[in-house]
């Protein structure tokens, strides 16, 4: 992974020690909150229903296991022994002080990592696909884009007072894991007829309360010349997107104001100015960073599938987790492993401080010492040997971390939601929670297959919902908590709106209507139809039936 | 309407009620309850009073249900607020 240089640790350290000082300067009174907010946002720290939230960055969702350690001390000695992995690939931790915040900045920074740009109208994280550099159907690792990015826009003076927040996502496998489509920009790798790596641009995506799919504005740029593109975008973005509303001002709104082609023209105008000039990225460069990303010294394997498929036939529970929680490594022998952070009833996303440091030891044992964060709210070992698998099954499972549901129903993306979040209206993880036990039969998930379920709890969408094959969207009808189901939505290289099913229901309803939702796609799909499959062929009517329409015919799996 | 003055405490950031000594509790309980306009104005000014001293952010009155000698916020997300997370969190 990236490391610190000198150059990095100044600049980092530098910030720790000035936000000391307006620390101590809000605590004197020399700065009222009305100053002193921005600086604290610039710094990731929020305050929140309850208290003060940091959200601390995961570049692009890859952590050492001296990393994790360090997450662990943090929320064991700041916070309330726990923290919530987010769907930008991020942790926060819900009950920090303010006057504690400095030093965790400071702890932070001697693993090399910080709260910076993850609040505030700049560029945020970037995010990737959590396979990255691993995944047998990658073309391209994006990782390397991520960081070239993330050095580029990190405290870049010109993008510190965006209209709004700024978000960039990558992807360099045709399946796109990383949502792409529903960024500010998204950046889609592919090879030309002679191998070589170029990206495919999209802009004006996102989520919040009008949703859009990106739309492509390049379909190729070579590799030097991204870092001058995408100051292109942001240039236009900087100059013309709307700064007087608040709802208003995300770049999707300019995009769509201007349409596509004329934001393009903006931008190729802008572009031409800037192409060939200091934000071409150099080959040494381009290199250097290469290195940090270079696949590790693996070591030379067998394909283990069928000593595992042995493994699987004399214990099920194992076969269960193999199908659904691991997928295809580029290198023989070994295996990408997901550790659900969805165990039945669980909080998604939420993981304590002694099983950060239990997950640390066995990234260390299993996986290269180093694990990534998925925007879909788990955790991933990237590279463990096929032949440890049961043995990290075992291991995984006293933990709770071996729930066998990846990509299946109660893998569900949920944000915080009412119980935490002061822009809420609705509680997410409460409603999260009654579908996760409602559905707990093992068979009859992988029996449905791949659906994906996201759960927002006010139309932010920090939850994703417009893009889960289920969205659920918490409301407020005269000040009780209603839940608003979408059908369709889809967040990968097919990326989908989901369609409104009907009038909003209240909590108790949920499940039930989950329940009738899955057992009338049960009923209709084809021969090896994926949930969203027989959506797209057959639309929303019979589910609207299915769920509103009390003389339909029901049927009820106990 | 009844009501009652909140805040966040500006260090720890911990949710904080007013109370009749004039400190802040943590418990919504130990309020103290204005039950006409004219006095929740006045709690609002102590509140101002407290946060240009550094001791609170944000102070604003919420209503208050009360019940057998207790004090319940009305509004769920307040009811929330005062009583923290309804879901478990931490370490199982
Ligand atoms: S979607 Fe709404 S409720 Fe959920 S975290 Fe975002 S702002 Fe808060």
């Amino acid at each position: 992974m990236y490391r610190y240089d000198e150059f990095d640790h100044r600049l980092v350290n530098e910030r720790v020690a000035q936000f000391r000082r307006q620390v101590a300067r809000r605590l004197d009174g020399e700065l009222t909150e009305d100053q002193f907010k921005p600086l604290r946002l610039m710094n990731g720290l929020y305050l929140q229903l309850h208290a003060y939230m940091l959200r601390v960055n995961v570049p692009y969702g890859v952590l050492s296991t001296r990393q994790l350690r360090k997450l662990a001390m943090i929320a064991r000695r700041y916070d309330r022994d726990y923290g919530h992995f987010t769907t930008r690939q991020n942790i926060q931790y819900n009950w920090v002080s303010l006057e504690d915040t400095p030093d965790i900045l400071a702890a932070l920074a001697e693993v090399e990592m910080t709260a910076m740009q993850s609040s505030g109208n700049c560029v945020r994280n970037i995010t990737a696909d959590q396979y990255a550099g691993r995944a047998a159907d990658e073309l391209e690792d994006p990782r390397v884009w991520c960081e070239l990015i993330r050095q580029y826009s990190l405290l870049n003076p010109e993008f510190a007072y965006l209209p709004r927040k700024f978000k960039i996502a990558v992807t360099g496998s045709p399946n796109d894991r990383a949502a792409v489509a529903v960024h500010d920009i998204g950046l889609r790798m592919h090879h030309d007829d002679n191998g070589r790596a170029g990206f495919e641009v999209l802009v004006g995506g996102g989520q919040g309360r009008t949703p859009v799919i990106g739309r492509t504005i390049r379909d190729w740029i070579e590799p030097e010349h991204i870092l001058s593109y995408i100051e292109a975008i942001l240039r236009v973005y900087n100059l013309y997107g709307r700064r007087d509303n608040i709802y208003k001002a995300r770049i999707k709104i300019l995009v769509n104001a201007l349409g596509i082609d004329k934001f393009r023209e903006l931008v190729e105008t802008e572009w031409a100015a800037l192409r060939g000039g200091e934000l071409t990225i150099p080959e040494e460069e381009i290199e250097r960073i290469e290195r940090y990303f270079a696949p590790p010294a693996w070591e030379t394997l067998f394909d283990q599938g069928e000593a595992m498929r042995a493994q699987a036939a004399a214990e099920p529970e194992f076969g269960a987790w193999l199908e659904a929680n691991t997928a295809a490594h580029k290198a023989p022998g070994y295996m990408i492993v997901n550790l659900s952070l969805k165990a039945t009833g669980h909080e998604p996303g939420d993981l304590d401080a002694d099983r950060m440091d239990r997950v640390a030891d066995l990234a260390d044992r299993f996986s290269l010492g180093e694990l990534r964060v998925s925007h879909r709210q788990n955790l991933v070992f990237a590279d463990v040997r096929q032949q440890d698998a049961l043995e990290l099954w075992r291991a995984l499972r006293e933990l709770g971390l071996a729930t066998p549901n990846i990509g299946k129903l109660t893998d569900m993306i949920a944000c915080p939601g009412l119980d935490y979040c002061a822009l809420a209206n609705a509680r997410s993880i409460p409603v999260a929670q009654d579908i996760s036990r409602h559905f707990t039969a093992v068979d009859k998930l992988h029996a449905i297959g791949d659906l994906t379920i996201n759960i927002s709890g006010c139309m932010n969408a920090c939850g994703h919902h417009h893009v889960g094959n289920i969205g659920i969207l918490g409301v407020d009808k005269q000040g009780q908590e209603f839940f608003q189901l979408t059908l369709g939505g889809a967040s990968d290289q097919h990326a989908a709106l989901g369609d409104r099913l009907g009038r909003a229901l209240p909590q108790a309803e949920v499940p039930a209507a989950i329940e009738r939702i899955v057992d009338c796609y049960l009923d209709l799909r084809a021969a090896d139809e994926t949930f969203l499959d027989t959506y797209r062929r057959v639309g929303i009517k019979p589910f609207k039936a299915a769920v509103y329409d009390d003389t339909a015919e029901v049927r009820r799996v106990a | 309407m009844t009501q009652v003055l909140t805040a966040n405490r500006l260090g720890d950031g911990q949710v904080v009620f007013l109370t009749a000594d004039g400190n802040w509790s943590t418990a919504i309980g130990d309020s103290l309850v204005a039950a006409d306009d004219a006095f929740a104005e006045e709690l609002l000014a102590l509140g101002q009073r407290a946060e240009r001293e550094c001791e609170v952010i944000g102070p604003y009155l919420i209503e208050v249900r009360q019940e057998a000698g207790t004090i319940e916020a009305v509004a769920i997300r307040e009811a929330i607020r005062a009583n923290g997370p309804t879901v478990a969190y931490g370490p199982a």
